[in-house]
């Protein structure tokens, strides 16, 4: 009999353990006793937001907002796109203008001219259906390490092609295209500056000057590069305008200067914009609606560069101080049309690996 | 179960005289003794059966129904199957080469991690020593550190700025770094033993624990020296555990993933992760699809033929408590032997866990605590902080589910696969072997397909985060106990039934009292792959609860020292919690399990 006891026990206390508990989403406010409709939001890892304006959201709309996170920008979108006949989400955010083609050729998303875009540039409006809508945007550029580049006495390269001279032999790291976001984002860089003629040949030449190639950001930056927070030996890395103001604003002591700048030439960085959508099939459509207006609000746009560190799509929406003291907006970004990144994307990727890596 | 020495020395003459004869012992077959004793009990008969088969109807609905419908989808979309991907997979001498690296890597790896790993598990079965319980449990935290983590760990050491290749540079005054193993295949050999190691220590180590030490003393006083006893003696004895191991770090790492995308570099690619780049960045269905069924039908080839091996290696065998079987590392000799019986293996697990530690705490005013401070605050009010509290409990309570189920449907399925009958275990073992080869983000594409219709409409629930787990946790706890449960004396059982046990009684006070270590071995692997288990939850569509692996990835996802030192610090609290939750485990008791 005892064995039993204890058998039941064992089971129950699992039972107990096996639910978890999830962050406080929803509960922070009392809950009625009607049951409050769900809008829920897929997106990418990377995704943040302060939890006052979770709140916020929720008490303007009495419903629940819930989020919903699917691997990185890639796979979600690919998850999205498998689920389409019976979607798992109501919204989704994090399209980019890499993956742009591949989601609207597989046609998941509800058009939606909200009103917050009268406010949006022209030029980050890449659907005039308006089934993507822009949200955020920021800058793949290059990195470097600022006390290397002084304690060597060596210039900072000033052009894409300096990467390939004899000085800075062994010094750049950069992220494999077929694998990583900003690793593509700077592919399509040289095929815009170099045109589809010449970048690969710049492309053997980095390699003849040791270009060291991680598969993902996270190593690149924290395993290879040298400046910052980075534990490695080079100097030089693709990485995000902004990360410049990352050091600063995580740093352990309180910082004067970045250890790390960016190096911005002309058609050198490239400007990823993301987009969110109101997915076909949704559920709660006036909802789903209303968070899109949200998340084009003023509010949501002046809460994304501290949260995501990248720039609000609304140029009206006030930038935190660290922003506007150590991150830099490049002049003239590389100048590529989605469609054409949509086809070229593989064909490029395909002859990259080819030039690079066999 | 002290009186059998008679069988024992039998056994003995048998096992090293011919092992044909030790088959065909059991002739006297407890199964057909409880259908004949259990008269009235067809029930009990029908529900034993039903819970002897509920790891195939486990796989089935969260296995092969989610395959079934990612590789539908993939191959025949229109509902004819294409056989283009195929031809132009075999075109491609690519893919070729790819299977080719994927086999011989997985085979280098399992043979470094044996050589490490079997020392070990000697010095760990037969002595007792100090701090043994904590050191045993120090080889297995490498299996829940996240590859990023471990990386970092190995570059502070190895890499060109790391310890190593400092000192040595200051020693002989070298202008570069002598040591080079950053994206070279010896630093993802090196990675797979440091992971796979404790895979070896555990299930080898566990079973050489309970091996009667009186065949081997026997050997002996014949006048056979050590090594004609180890080869003679302990080797075959050891032959069913040994292949368990071997077959489960082979398979470990044919698929690996995580170490060779962040330590190999881009250069090199297994299967899993040329199917990982096809289906999430490339998006090629057809060929993830294609890919993916290779992967599986390596496994289940592999894991045939051991099966057919495996079922002649076995010989039923009188376990032994430990106790009987250990004696203390008192004098020099014996001291000196653990040492280096388990120095290899500890320095290279031990030196990059101690320089993770030793990271975590060095900040820029010197050793302190600060990372640790700054995991508790939440300075940009985000709704995606995580307090360390709710990530540890998030991350224990999947973790306590996957002991659970994956107890429940292991045990049935070692019994399974355990009878004595010939016919279902032959395919059904490489069946149970399958989750652990196949690829995470096919299975993963295959759950937003599948499971999306009541009573199936897991795809956004917790619960499939443990119910995904338990497919790669279930088969450690087959392979842990089947070697026991097919070395366990038929006799015994049949002696307590004629003595008029129940079967039930049989089975609590004979079989469990014997298996409970190797459970205790399963339940350990079932804690530690959910802790440390990343790659599929993150290919899983989930609300908000985070675990502690990815919340070490959400800190490095962003620069910053303080993001770096929070990860580092994440990355300790990780280990400390798994080593808690395995020392726990480990003193588990109840009546005799676990001591024996």
């Amino acid at each position: 009999m005892r064995t039993w006891i204890s058998l039941a026990l064992l089971v129950a206390l699992l039972v107990a353990c096996a639910v978890p508990t999830g962050s406080p989403l929803p509960t922070a406010t009392p809950r009625p006793a009607v049951e409050r409709p769900v809008v829920t939001l897929m997106t990418h890892d990377s995704f943040a937001v302060s939890e006052s304006l979770v709140q916020q959201f929720e008490a303007e709309t009495g419903a629940t907002w819930k989020i919903l996170k699917a691997g990185d920008a890639g796979s979600a979108l690919n998850q999205a796109i498998l689920s389409k006949d019976n979607p798992l989400a109501d919204v989704f955010f994090g399209v980019d203008n890499t993956f742009f083609g591949r989601a609207i050729a597989a046609d998941i998303f509800e058009p939606y001219e909200a009103p917050g875009l009268a406010e949006i540039p022209d030029e980050l409006e890449l659907d005039p259906e308006h089934r993507l809508l822009p949200v955020d945007f920021g800058y793949v550029c290059l990195n470097y390490d600022k006390a290397y580049f002084a304690e060597k006495g060596l210039a900072v390269p000033q052009t894409l092609e300096d990467l390939t001279k004899p000085e800075y032999k062994g010094l750049l790291v950069v992220e494999n295209p077929a694998t990583s976001s900003p690793g593509l984002s700077f592919l399509i860089t040289t095929v815009a500056y170099f045109g589809e003629e010449g970048y690969l040949d710049f492309w053997r030449k980095l390699r003849e000057n040791d270009v060291y190639v991680t598969d993902g950001w996270e190593d690149a930056y924290y395993g290879q590069f040298s400046g910052g927070s980075g534990e490695g030996t080079r100097p030089l890395v693709v990485s995000y305008a902004t990360s410049p103001a990352a050091e600063v604003y995580f740093s352990e002591q309180p910082l004067d200067e970045s250890p790390t700048g960016n190096i911005l030439p002309e058609g050198g960085s490239f400007r990823q914009i993301e987009f969110v959508g109101i997915l076909k099939g949704a559920k709660q459509p006036e909802l789903a609606r209303k968070l899109v207006d949200f998340m084009l609000s003023r509010a949501f746009q002046e809460d994304i560069p501290l949260q995501m560190w990248v720039y609000p799509a609304n140029p009206n929406a006030a930038l935190p101080e660290v922003f506007t003291k150590f991150a830099q907006v490049p002049a003239a970004p590389a100048q590529i049309s989605p469609a054409a990144i949509d086809a070229g994307r593989e064909k490029w990727i395909e002859a990259w690996t080819t030039t690079v890596l066999r | 179960m002290m009186k059998d020495e008679r069988w024992t020395t039998d056994m003995g003459r048998q096992t090293m005289g011919g092992r044909d004869r030790a088959l065909s012992l059991p002739t006297f077959r407890p199964s057909r003794l409880l259908s004949v004793t259990c008269d009235p009990s067809s029930i009990v008969r029908r529900l034993s059966s039903v819970v002897l088969w509920s790891p195939l109807a486990y796989l089935a609905v969260f296995f092969f129904y989610p395959l079934m419908e990612i590789f539908r989808l993939s191959l025949a979309p229109e509902g004819v199957f294409d056989l283009q991907p195929l031809r132009a997979l075999v075109a491609d001498g690519y893919y070729g080469r790819v299977l080719w690296f994927t086999a011989w890597q997985a085979a280098a790896s399992t043979a470094l991690t044996l050589v490490l790993g079997l020392p070990a598990a000697y010095a760990f079965a037969r002595y007792s020593f100090p701090g043994k319980n904590f050191l045993r449990a120090l080889t297995t935290v490498p299996f829940v550190l996240p590859t990023l983590v471990v990386a970092a760990a190995f570059t502070s050491l190895l890499g060109p700025r790391g310890w190593l290749n400092t000192w040595l540079m200051e020693l002989f005054s070298l202008e570069q770094p002598p040591i080079r193993l950053t994206q070279t295949i010896w630093i993802i050999l090196l990675a797979h033993a440091f992971y796979n190691a404790t895979i070896v220590v555990r299930i080898v180590g566990g079973f050489w624990a309970n091996l009667d030490p009186r065949l081997e003393e026997a050997a002996q006083v014949l006048g056979a020296d050590r090594w004609r006893t180890f080869r003679h003696v302990t080797l075959p004895l050891l032959t069913p555990a040994l292949g368990a191991a071997t077959s489960l770090v082979f398979l470990f790492c044919f698929t690996s993933f995580g170490v060779i995308l962040v330590l190999g570099g881009p250069r090199f690619a297994t299967l899993e992760v040329e199917i990982y780049r096809q289906t999430v960045h490339l998006f090629h269905l057809p060929i993830a699809a294609t890919l993916s069924i290779v992967q599986m039908a390596v496994t289940f080839s592999v894991m045939g033929l051991y099966t057919r091996w495996q079922a002649r290696a076995s010989v039923p065998l009188n376990f032994r408590p430990q106790e009987a079987a250990q004696r203390p590392a008192r004098d020099w000799r014996a001291r000196l032997l653990v040492a280096l019986s388990l120095g290899a293996l500890l320095v290279i697990l031990l030196v990059p866990l101690i320089s993770l530690v030793e990271r975590s705490l060095a900040t820029a005013d010197g050793w302190s605590l600060r990372y640790y401070g700054e995991l508790f605050l939440d300075r940009r009010g985000s709704i995606l902080f995580v307090p360390p509290s709710e990530a540890i409990r998030n991350s224990l309570a999947f973790a306590l589910a996957t002991v659970g189920l994956s107890l429940m449907i292991g045990v049935a399925g070692a019994y399974l696969l355990a009878r004595p009958r010939r016919g279902p275990g032959v395919w059904l073992d490489p069946i149970f072997m399958l989750p652990l080869g196949t690829s995470a983000v096919t299975l993963g594409f295959g759950f937003i397909l599948a499971l999306d219709q009541p009573p199936l409409n897991l795809r956004t629930s917790p619960a499939l985060v443990p119910l995904a787990h338990t497919l790669v946790a279930f088969p450690f706890v087959v392979r842990s106990l089947l070697p026991v449960l097919r070395g366990l004396n038929p006799r015994w059982r049949e002696a307590a039934t004629v003595l008029g046990a129940s079967p039930m009684r049989v089975w609590l006070q004979v079989d469990l009292p014997i298996i409970g270590r190797a459970i205790l071995v399963g339940a350990v692997f079932a804690f530690t792959v959910s802790l440390g288990e990343f790659g599929a939850t993150a290919l899983i569509a989930r609300p908000e609860f985070p675990t502690m692996p990815i919340a070490i990835y959400r800190f490095l996802g962003q620069p910053g020292a303080l993001n770096y030192g929070q990860a580092l610090a994440m990355s300790v609290l990780l280990m400390a919690v798994c080593i808690a939750g395995l020392l726990l485990i480990e003193r588990f008791r109840y009546r005799d399990i676990g001591e024996f």
